[in-house]
């Protein structure tokens, strides 16, 4: 009989199964046990304290790179958020001239001149096999090299490039502009309403619509007429060298321009190959096809090679921008006031709540690529074959 | 007859600069625009790099100790770079801090490494198994040799540095996260709903983390996790780390290669009677690993770049050592010089690590066709 239960529980495929998951479980369970009680006793022996109300504190340091107003006196959740916005700062703007740069190369890489080609071909391999912590380093480094503030090297006498970043004249928004601004965002709205109208016309009687030159007039053209009829509600404030420093205007500081380029520039060679694997992907026969068709051009490369290239670039694209975001964390090594930087650095050290910081800075990146692959998942349906293939 | 060759290939020759250079105008005018970049960027590479550049002498034919001694330091706008920090740095940028008479230890290991590995690139390497077998006494030997035992002296980890580093952290923790990975991404397809769940939680939450923080929280959390006795050193704490990061993204890249294998080859084997484990050994995972191979080694690439890390929790990879050579007064400034030196080197091992990749989808394509 007991012989038979033992049979029963190793040759029976769902009771073994029960048994080796209870067996995990149970492990996993010691292993955690283990874990916190050795954890509890080590900081009781330090004498360091834990909890998460070291978040109400003052934090006592400064954050230069900033979005929102910080003193040293505010709190280290503040400077949390200061941290928060500076990394997602970096990466949105990393994400986008990574895009812009990475569609570029892999275009030029597919190119009819055989150079072109092979100077973009150049670029993916010298940037993309080197560490991207070494070229954010680098390019710090030749922006640090720049001229000093005294002998600023002016751009159209309106931007100054110097050791201490860029400086350029920041917009003063007065009374009115905010009706400039929901115009502008009206007149988006409105043309994608436009857009559906003449295509649902189109599909109907057949006539084509000049529907991008229309579309692009309303958006250019609405907002520049409330700016007139709001009475040109916005001026600028040009940085003027006095003394030693620039007054006026705003500063683009070295730090975030060296994780920009070497973030954007490194991610670009990885985003060229996606783009470039996507374009060829597309079969010969669909553009013969569509030139048989009649079609022009533009219209080939619009309506028929980029919609189907979009499919296959669209995922690595989204892992593509998720190692940007997780890369943004190396500021650290120049000093860009990110979330590891001041809050996982800073923070950490003057309060050594390792735990909680370091728990808490996990799951925000843990969240935020969360965010950033939910959002393109729902992108990458919207572009996916329509059908039952 | 010479003759006809000569012509047939001139006309080769000049279909394919037509072709590829000249075919309308504006491929002509980006041809002009890229030879006048090419030349440009040339030129001022090659001349500040090599022809204007100084090695160990200066111009005045000097040997360069400092970096006074530099030609573009002496008069400055005419010369490019002072490669002199390389080579006085040299021992530094091979082996760290290792004790300068027992640097011979690390270079046998050096030159044992491609044997290590030799057999696991090639399958049709002959006498293939006495190399794996190498590969598998190899961590024993460069254990004993790095570290000492028995016979040699003791060096400490903290002495570690340069390439050593980064070469230790890039295939140690390659090696040990193979089998890790192996597990995880069985684990992933296992039918067994918690084991399942742990290995997706543990895959996506490395996925989610940015490295530096695993290393970081190695760095500060893991004297804290363990009993009094047992205090891994820096090294060590950056290798937990790095393993384990590797592990996640290796187990996916092993993932995609056992969801490419037909669900007949599992049912046939099955059908014969094999247990699940000799299912996965003799049928799913000698197949699943030859796909997956190439994301594999992309998988290291990323790893082996990574590996830099490490100079943000204190240790000296290559990089680290760079910063250090340039910290030092006698030497800063020096910019350019070390920066482009330490590209060079992860530029030979990743692009060598692309191309073999390559090589790999090749052949892997002439073999299923």
């Amino acid at each position: 009989m007991q012989t038979s239960l033992i049979r029963k529980i190793i040759f029976d495929e769902k009771s073994r199964s029960l048994l080796i998951q209870t067996l995990v479980i149970g492990l996993f369970a010691i292993f955690i046990y283990l874990i916190a009680q050795q954890t509890a006793y080590n900081l009781e022996k330090r004498g360091i304290s834990s909890g998460f109300d070291f978040l109400n504190i003052s934090a006592g340091y400064d954050i230069s790179i900033r979005l929102i107003p910080f003193t040293s006196e505010d709190t280290h959740l503040r400077a949390y958020f200061v941290g928060l916005l500076n990394t997602l700062m970096i990466a949105v703007c990393g994400c986008i001239l990574a895009t812009i740069l990475g569609f570029l190369v892999g275009i030029i890489r597919l190119s009819s001149n055989w150079l072109f080609r092979n100077i973009a071909y150049v670029y993916v391999e010298f940037t993309r096999n080197v560490p991207v912590l070494l070229q954010i380093i680098l390019y710090y480094s030749i922006l640090l090299s720049l001229p000093k503030i005294k002998q600023a090297f002016p751009i159209f006498n309106t931007f100054y490039l110097s050791n201490r970043g860029l400086f350029s004249p920041s917009p003063i928004f007065k009374e009115g502009f905010s009706i400039v601004f929901y115009s502008f965002i009206i007149a988006i709205i409105f043309t994608i309403f436009l857009k559906r109208f003449l295509k649902r016309k189109q599909e109907q009687t057949g006539n084509q619509y000049p529907i991008f030159f229309i579309n692009s007039a309303i958006i250019i053209f609405t907002p520049i007429l409330f700016y007139y009829i709001m009475g040109m509600p916005l001026e600028f404030d040009h940085p003027v060298l006095k003394g030693f420093n620039f007054k006026g205007g705003m500063v683009i500081r070295p730090e975030f321009l060296g994780m920009l380029f070497g973030l954007s520039i490194y991610t670009a060679a990885f985003i060229s190959e996606t783009v470039r694997s996507g374009i060829i992907s597309v079969s010969k026969g669909q553009r013969e096809a569509s030139q048989a068709l009649g079609l022009k051009s533009s219209f080939v490369m619009r309506l028929i090679i980029i919609p189907q290239a979009l499919r296959v670039i669209i995922p690595p694209l989204t892992s593509q921008y998720l190692n940007l975001t997780k890369n943004s964390s190396l500021g650290i090594a120049i000093g860009y006031a990110d979330l590891v930087h001041g809050f996982g650095g800073i923070s950490l050290n003057q309060t050594g709540r390792a735990i909680e910081i370091m728990l808490i800075v996990m799951l925000t990146y843990l969240s935020i690529s969360l965010i950033i692959s939910l959002s393109m998942n729902i992108y990458n349906k919207s572009v996916q074959f329509k059908g039952n293939a | 007859m010479s003759v006809i060759i000569q012509s047939l290939s001139r006309n080769k020759f000049y279909n394919w600069v037509y072709k590829n250079l000249f075919s309308s105008w504006v491929n002509t005018i980006m041809t002009i625009i890229a030879v006048i970049f090419v030349y440009e960027i040339g030129t001022f590479f090659l001349n500040w790099a090599i022809f204007n550049a100084d090695f160990r002498t200066n111009f005045q034919g000097e040997l360069i100790t400092d970096r006074t001694f530099c030609s573009k330091n002496i008069s400055p706008g005419e010369y490019g770079a002072c490669w002199a920090i390389i080579y006085a740095r040299w021992d530094q940028f091979m082996y760290g801090l290792y004790p300068i008479e027992e640097t011979w230890r690390v270079n046998i290991t050096y030159a044992l490494l491609p044997l290590a590995i030799i057999g696991i690139l090639f399958d049709k390497l002959p006498y293939r198994k006495l190399f794996i077998y190498f590969t598998f006494l190899f961590p024993f030997i460069a254990y004993f040799m790095l570290y000492g035992g028995p016979g040699l002296s003791t060096v400490g980890t903290n002495k570690w540095g340069g390439l050593l580093v980064t070469l230790f952290l890039g295939v140690t923790g390659i090696g040990l996260a193979f089998p890790l990975s192996i597990l995880l991404a069985l684990g992933r397809r296992s039918k067994m709903p918690i084991i399942k769940s742990l290995c997706v939680v543990f895959i996506e939450f490395i996925r989610g983390v940015p490295l530096i923080t695993l290393l970081f929280t190695a760095n500060v959390m893991l004297p804290l996790f363990l009993p009094d006795g047992v205090n891994p050193d820096n090294l060590l704490r950056a290798l937990v780390a790095v393993t384990l990061f590797q592990s996640a993204y290796m187990a996916e890249a092993i993932r995609g290669g056992l969801q490419a294998i037909p669900k007949g080859h599992i049912e046939a084997a099955d059908a014969l009677g094999l247990t699940y484990w000799q299912t996965t050994r003799k049928i799913i995972l000698p197949q699943a690993l030859k796909i997956a191979i190439p994301p594999i080694v992309n998988t290291c690439i990323g790893l082996f770049k990574d590996t830099s890390l490490v100079l943000i929790i204190g240790l000296f990879d290559l990089l680290g050592i760079g910063r250090a050579a340039l910290a030092d007064m006698t030497w800063t400034k020096l910019y350019y010089e070390v920066y482009v030196f330490i590209s060079l080197v992860f530029f030979i091992f990743c692009f060598g690590m692309s191309r073999y990749s390559l090589y790999l989808e090749k052949k892997l394509k002439t073999d299923n066709s």
